[in-house]
This record gives C-alpha cells, sequence and structure tokens, in this order.
C-alpha cells in the first residue's frame, strides 16, 4: 500500500501539536489540542483507504482498482460528527467552570489531596482504647471518652454538636 | 422468525423511549411511566435473546440487509447476551430508585427533566456495544454511552461536578481517539472492521503488526475499563455524580470496557502472547486499587477504589485463558455489576439519612436504622467474598483456574487475590465499624440529623419524615421522607439479585463456562456472521 506523503506529514503535525496542547492546564488549549487529535485521526482514517480514485460510483467501464475506497471515508464523516457534538460539549463545560470560578484550568481534586495530605494516625483505627469500652457505664464517662480522643486529630469544617 | 433477529430492538427501544420522554419533558409523571416501561420491555426482550443464546449459541443479524464484511453486523452470543440482560436489569432498578429520589424530593422541573432520555441513550449505547459485530460500531456505542454519561455526569453543573467532569470528559475523549486510531491502522492493515472477518485475517499478517495493533486496542480499553495504570481517573470523578448516576457508571461503564477486552483477547488475539503482561497488570490492578481504598474516608471514594482493584479479578481471569478462568471471569463480571451498584444505591441512602458519605462524620447508623444495616451488610461481604455469597464462588473459580494454570506469575496473582479480598473485608469493616456500629456522638462532627431526637427523646427512626425543625439540611421546604420506599425497594431488589446470583450460580455458571468455551474456540462466533465453514 503506497501513503501519501503530503498526508502523513499533515497528520504527525496535528497529532504533535494535539498532543503538546492536551498536556496543557488551560482547558481551552486542552479542547483544541483534543480537536488536533481528531483531525489526526480523521486524516488517519482517510489514508488508510489506499491512494485516491475515482467515486465509488458503480460502472461497467471502470476497473474495480479504480475507486476510491467508499468505507473510511463514511467512518470519517461518522468520527466527524461525533467529535463537533463533543467539542460543543467541552466548549459548555469549560464556559460553566469559567462562570463559576473565573478559572479556565484543571483544577485539584481537594479529597484527594486532603487524603494525601493526612497522616498515618487513624483517630478510630489506632488511638488508645478508653478503659472503659462499654456500654453501662454512667453517662458522664461515657461523655468524655470519645471526646478527648479525637480532639484535634483533623480540621475538618466544624459544625457545632448538638446536645443529646 | 426466530427471536434472535429482534436483537437490534434492544437498541432500538431505549432511542425510541429516549426521544419519547423527551417529547414529554414538560410531564414528568407520564415521562417516568415511557422510561420504566421502556426499559421493561427491553429487559423481558433480552431474557428472551439469553434464552435463545443459551440454546442455539451465537447467532448474527445484519443491518439493512448488507452480507458481512461490507454492513453492520449485530451479534448475540451467550456473553453478550449475558451482560445485556443483566445491564438492563440494573439499569431498571436504579432508574426506579432516581425516579423515587426525585418524586421524593420534588425535583420536579430543572435539568433533571433531562435525566429520563440521556439515561435511556446510556442503556441504548451499553446495549449496542454489548451486541456490535464490527470494531466501528463498537466505537460508536462507546461514544452513544460515553456523550450521555459527561451529560449525567455533569448534571445540575455545581462546580464540583464540572470539575470532576472536565477530568472525565478529556480523559474519554483520548481513549476514544486512541480506539480510533487504531481502527483506522487495523483497517489499512486488514481490509476489514468486521470482528469475524478481522478474526480470520489478523492472522494472516506479520506478528510485530499484529501485537502493534493489539496493545493500541489495549491501552484504549483499558483506560475505559480502569485498568492500573490506566485507572486514575475513576476515583476522581466518579463520587461526585449524584448518587444513582455513580451507581449506574460503576456497574456499566468499566464493565463495556472489560468487555471490550476479553472479545478483543479472545476473538482477534487468541494464543498467550500478552497473557503475562495481563497478569501483570490484573496483580497491580487488584493491589494499588485497594491499598487506595484503605486511605479514602468518603465512602464513595472507598467504593471507587473497590471498583478499580475488582476490575483485577476479572482480567487475571481472561488472562488465564482457560474455559474455567474465562468462565469464572465472566460470572465475575455479572456479579461485581449487580454487587457494585447496589453498595452504590446504599450509600446514596447513608448519604440521605446519615447527612453525609464521609465516614468519620457517621455513626449509629445500625441502630437507628436496621434495615439500612441489613442493605450495606450483605452486598458488602459478598464483594468481599465471604462464603457463600457469589463473590466467593467468583473469585474460588479464578483461583481454581489460577493454580491449575500453575505458572509463577499466576502463582502471585493468586496471593495478591487472597490479599486483595482480605483487605477488601479491611475496608469495608471499617465502614461498617464507623457508620453503622458507633455511637452518633463518637464521629467527628456528626451530622446534626443522626442526633435529631424526637419531641420525647427518643431518637428519629427510619424512613420517619424530617422537617425544618429537626435539620438545617431540609430546613425551609416541606418534611421530608428520608428513606422513601420507591428508593429502599429498588435497593432491595438490586441486593435480592445479587444473593440470587448466589443461588442461581449453577446454571449461571454453566452459561458463563460455556460461553468461555464458544470464545475460545472461536468458530460458533465467526461461523454464526461469515456462514458455515469460513472458521480458520
Amino acid at each position: 500500500m503506497s501513503v501519501n506523503i503530503t498526508l502523513l506529514v499533515v497528520m504527525a503535525a496535528l497529532f504533535a501539536g494535539g498532543i503538546y496542547l492536551l498536556l496543557e492546564r488551560s482547558l481551552t488549549r486542552v479542547l483544541l489540542g483534543l480537536i488536533l487529535l481528531a483531525n489526526g485521526a480523521n486524516i488517519l482514517l482517510l489514508s488508510a483507504g489506499g491512494r485516491a480514485g475515482v467515486a465509488p460510483l458503480y460502472s461497467e467501464e471502470i476497473a474495480a482498482d479504480a475507486y476510491s475506497d467508499p468505507l473510511p471515508q463514511a467512518l470519517i464523516l461518522t468520527a466527524i460528527v461525533i467529535s463537533f457534538a463533543v467539542t460543543a460539549f467541552m466548549l459548555g463545560i469549560i464556559y460553566r467552570s469559567w462562570v463559576l470560578g473565573r478559572r479556565d484550568e484543571v483544577q485539584d481534586d481537594m479529597e484527594d489531596r486532603r487524603v494525601a495530605s493526612q497522616g498515618s494516625f487513624d483517630a478510630e483505627d489506632d488511638a488508645d482504647v478508653p478503659e472503659e469500652t462499654t456500654e453501662f457505664t454512667p453517662l458522664e464517662e461515657a461523655e468524655e471518652a470519645p471526646g478527648s480522643q479525637n480532639a484535634g486529630v483533623l480540621d475538618l469544617p466544624s459544625e457545632p454538636k448538638e446536645p443529646r | 422468525m426466530n427471536i434472535a433477529s429482534l436483537a437490534p430492538l434492544a437498541v432500538v427501544l431505549p432511542f425510541l423511549g429516549a426521544a419519547v420522554a423527551f417529547l414529554l419533558i414538560r410531564h414528568s409523571r407520564s415521562q417516568r411511566a415511557v422510561s420504566i416501561s421502556t426499559l421493561s420491555i427491553t429487559l423481558i426482550l433480552e431474557l428472551f435473546l439469553l434464552q435463545n443464546a443459551a440454546e442455539h449459541g451465537a447467532t448474527a443479524v445484519f443491518i439493512g440487509g448488507w452480507m458481512p464484511p461490507f454492513g453492520i453486523t449485530l451479534v448475540v452470543d451467550q456473553f453478550s447476551a449475558l451482560m445485556l440482560v443483566i445491564s438492563t436489569a440494573i439499569s431498571l432498578a436504579v432508574l426506579i430508585y432516581a425516579t423515587g429520589q426525585g418524586m421524593t424530593d420534588g425535583d420536579e422541573d430543572g435539568p433533571i427533566s433531562i435525566f429520563h432520555p440521556t439515561y435511556l441513550i446510556l442503556v441504548a449505547g451499553v446495549s449496542n456495544a454489548f451486541m456490535s459485530g464490527d470494531l466501528f460500531n463498537l466505537y460508536v456505542g462507546f461514544e452513544i454511552l460515553l456523550t450521555a454519561s459527561y451529560v449525567l455526569m455533569t448534571l445540575g453543573g455545581t462546580t464540583q461536578r464540572i470539575r470532576a467532569g472536565v477530568t472525565y470528559v478529556v480523559v474519554s475523549v483520548v481513549s476514544s481517539l486512541l480506539f480510533l486510531i487504531a481502527i483506522g491502522m487495523i483497517y489499512a492493515a486488514t481490509g476489514t472492521i468486521n470482528l469475524a472477518d478481522l478474526a480470520v485475517k489478523l492472522g494472516e499478517i506479520d506478528p510485530a503488526t499484529q501485537m502493534m495493533l493489539h496493545l493500541m486496542l489495549l491501552v484504549a480499553f483499558g483506560i475505559k475499563a480502569a485498568v492500573f495504570p490506566l485507572s486514575f481517573w475513576l476515583p476522581d470523578s466518579y463520587p461526585t455524580a449524584p448518587a444513582p448516576v455513580t451507581a449506574v457508571f460503576a456497574g456499566l461503564l468499566t464493565k463495556v470496557g472489560v468487555y471490550a477486552m476479553v472479545r478483543t483477547e479472545t476473538l482477534l488475539f487468541p494464543g498467550d502472547r500478552i497473557n503475562t503482561l495481563l497478569m501483570v497488570v490484573a496483580i497491580l490492578t487488584m493491589v494499588v486499587g485497594i491499598l487506595g481504598a484503605l486511605a479514602q474516608s468518603d465512602i464513595k471514594r472507598m467504593l471507587s477504589f473497590t471498583l478499580v482493584s475488582h476490575i483485577g479479578f476479572m482480567i487475571f481471569g481472561l488472562a488465564i485463558s482457560t474455559v474455567v478462568g474465562l468462565g469464572a471471569a465472566i460470572f465475575y463480571v455479572a456479579h461485581h455489576i449487580t454487587v457494585q451498584t447496589s453498595l452504590f444505591l446504599v450509600t446514596g441512602l447513608i448519604e440521605r439519612r446519615g447527612g453525609t458519605a464521609n465516614m468519620d462524620r457517621l455513626g449509629g447508623l445500625a441502630k437507628l436504622s436496621p434495615l439500612l444495616g441489613v442493605l450495606f451488610f450483605i452486598p458488602a461481604m459478598n464483594l468481599a467474598g465471604i462464603p457463600p455469597f457469589s463473590g466467593f464462588l467468583g473469585k474460588l473459580g479464578i483461583l481454581q483456574a489460577g493454580v491449575e494454570l500453575g505458572t509463577p506469575i499466576a502463582y502471585v496473582a493468586v496471593g495478591a487475590s487472597v490479599l486483595t479480598s482480605l483487605l477488601t473485608l479491611l475496608a469495608i469493616a471499617r465502614v461498617w465499624n464507623r457508620a453503622f456500629w458507633r455511637r452518633p456522638e463518637d464521629a467527628l462532627h456528626p451530622d446534626p440529623i443522626l442526633l435529631a431526637t424526637k419531641a420525647d427523646g427518643s431518637a428519629v427512626r427510619t424512613s420517619q419524615r424530617v422537617n425544618s425543625e429537626t435539620t438545617g439540611r431540609f430546613s425551609g421546604r416541606k418534611p421530608v421522607n428520608l428513606l422513601p420506599r420507591t428508593m429502599v425497594g429498588p435497593t432491595m431488589g438490586l441486593v435480592g439479585l445479587g444473593v440470587t446470583l448466589t443461588l442461581l450460580a449453577g446454571p449461571l455458571f454453566e452459561i458463563s463456562d460455556n460461553a468461555a468455551q464458544n470464545m475460545l474456540e472461536r468458530t460458533d462466533y465467526i461461523e454464526a456472521v461469515l456462514g458455515e465453514g469460513s472458521a480458520p
């Protein structure tokens, strides 16, 4: 199978530019990167169909290998429609992200950061067991033990405890 | 006429339902009726398809009368029929749960009305992916379900969901592009994209080219199936979505990726050239995933990590590629879809009842709501693989096949599986101890709703209405039922389905072993598409 060198070069440029932009932190550039990659993939599909020929409309005079291969073109059409829809959706959420936070960037997952920064000590699993763990102790003692055990271990946004 | 020729309806019906539900966007009651009845009919149809596939093996439908390898082919064999039935069953349960949630909270208008049509499109995409007989149709199926999932993931457009949604969309689009590029290369190398035709022709090309195409497909499907090291995106994005959406994503989306991997490994690239690689990947997926689960304090995130970890079991079963191993992996997929979905639904109920899904802030749920305790306990034990549940049976099958294989790496994987099961039990026990057993006062910052009392001083219990005086969460709204029957009912149904899988393990293993046998032999599938005598 022969390969069209122009298509090959264009495809390489699209892929290289696409991957470069994809690695940026700005969402608009990421989107542009995805668009370039999608177009690179479409050109790849096009060159997968072999060299260009006449339109694939059957006629008895034309030899079988003179036609273009119609299948990759059908695939490209579908792929274009799909990437169009995804691009529109991406633009929507990028705009939404901008409206909400005035930021056009990939943001960190705060819960992930919190889990990563927590120490190996876990109040529930590792704290010393209070001497009296039975449920049948007088109320005052039972009140004290858990409170002192948990104090100051984690800094969660606190909500006031309601009295029982 | 054979029932198998109705197979396209499994895709067409949800699409039609989605169209009708979209037209009825202002009439939420009829919208619900349409979407639930559509899925019910689809489920009944798929049960017939499963019965037909179990009796007669693979059958193919040629869309538009274009004979293979030119047109679009839909193929239903035992594996895809089983996946269809399980996926539609759990979609239906989650739909009823979501409807119940919407009805109870009175979210009659707003973006929630888009939920039903989008959800049905998701189901159509999943069914299309399970049945498609050519690579490009598989790609289209993936795109349908992914696009629907983008919308569901960012439902409501809050800051958290948009943040998670961006990561999810970009990662999914990149994996789809890799898949598309792989399709282009496969077409260039073989001149066909029909799976059965490829099964014949791929064997004839240069082994090095084969290996490259194989690895490209593997990476594309590995991202979708969340296989380590391609699983990083999943625990980041799933937990922020609404509970029913997370549940259906956890159940279905990664399993479509696993399905695609199983299909390519058995049909397109038979043999054991990369089984060692798969085995290593399976070990890492299991161990790294479960270690991540142990670090979490949010139940949804913890479950997302166990989801990643247990994908490893399926990959291990696939890497063994004997009838016993593959059969057990198929059984395990069915089991895991059910159990993981029920756990996420229960977590939705926990969040509702306890005000948060952060286990540091929960407590006393076993006493406040014993029913919730039972609903969590059964699938949790099932996930950890405690006998006699189906999780135990599936793992036992995979371990048995691993030991039979007897290579050193297989023994390491067997050890990793056992370790992962034990650590899963530990992760589950942590949730149980914190959220259910300890008293709510022992929690770090217990949600006021856990400490709420009635006028006479007794604790507010299950399914009681809470109004603005007892808690701030629902303040300013009419009294809210914390555990409405429409949400508990479907959850109970799914937990029940998980138990039923245990009771029906005999016939189910028969189907999955049979499916594995046919997939490893390949002739059944290829001859169903290309006709008698065409298999190599």
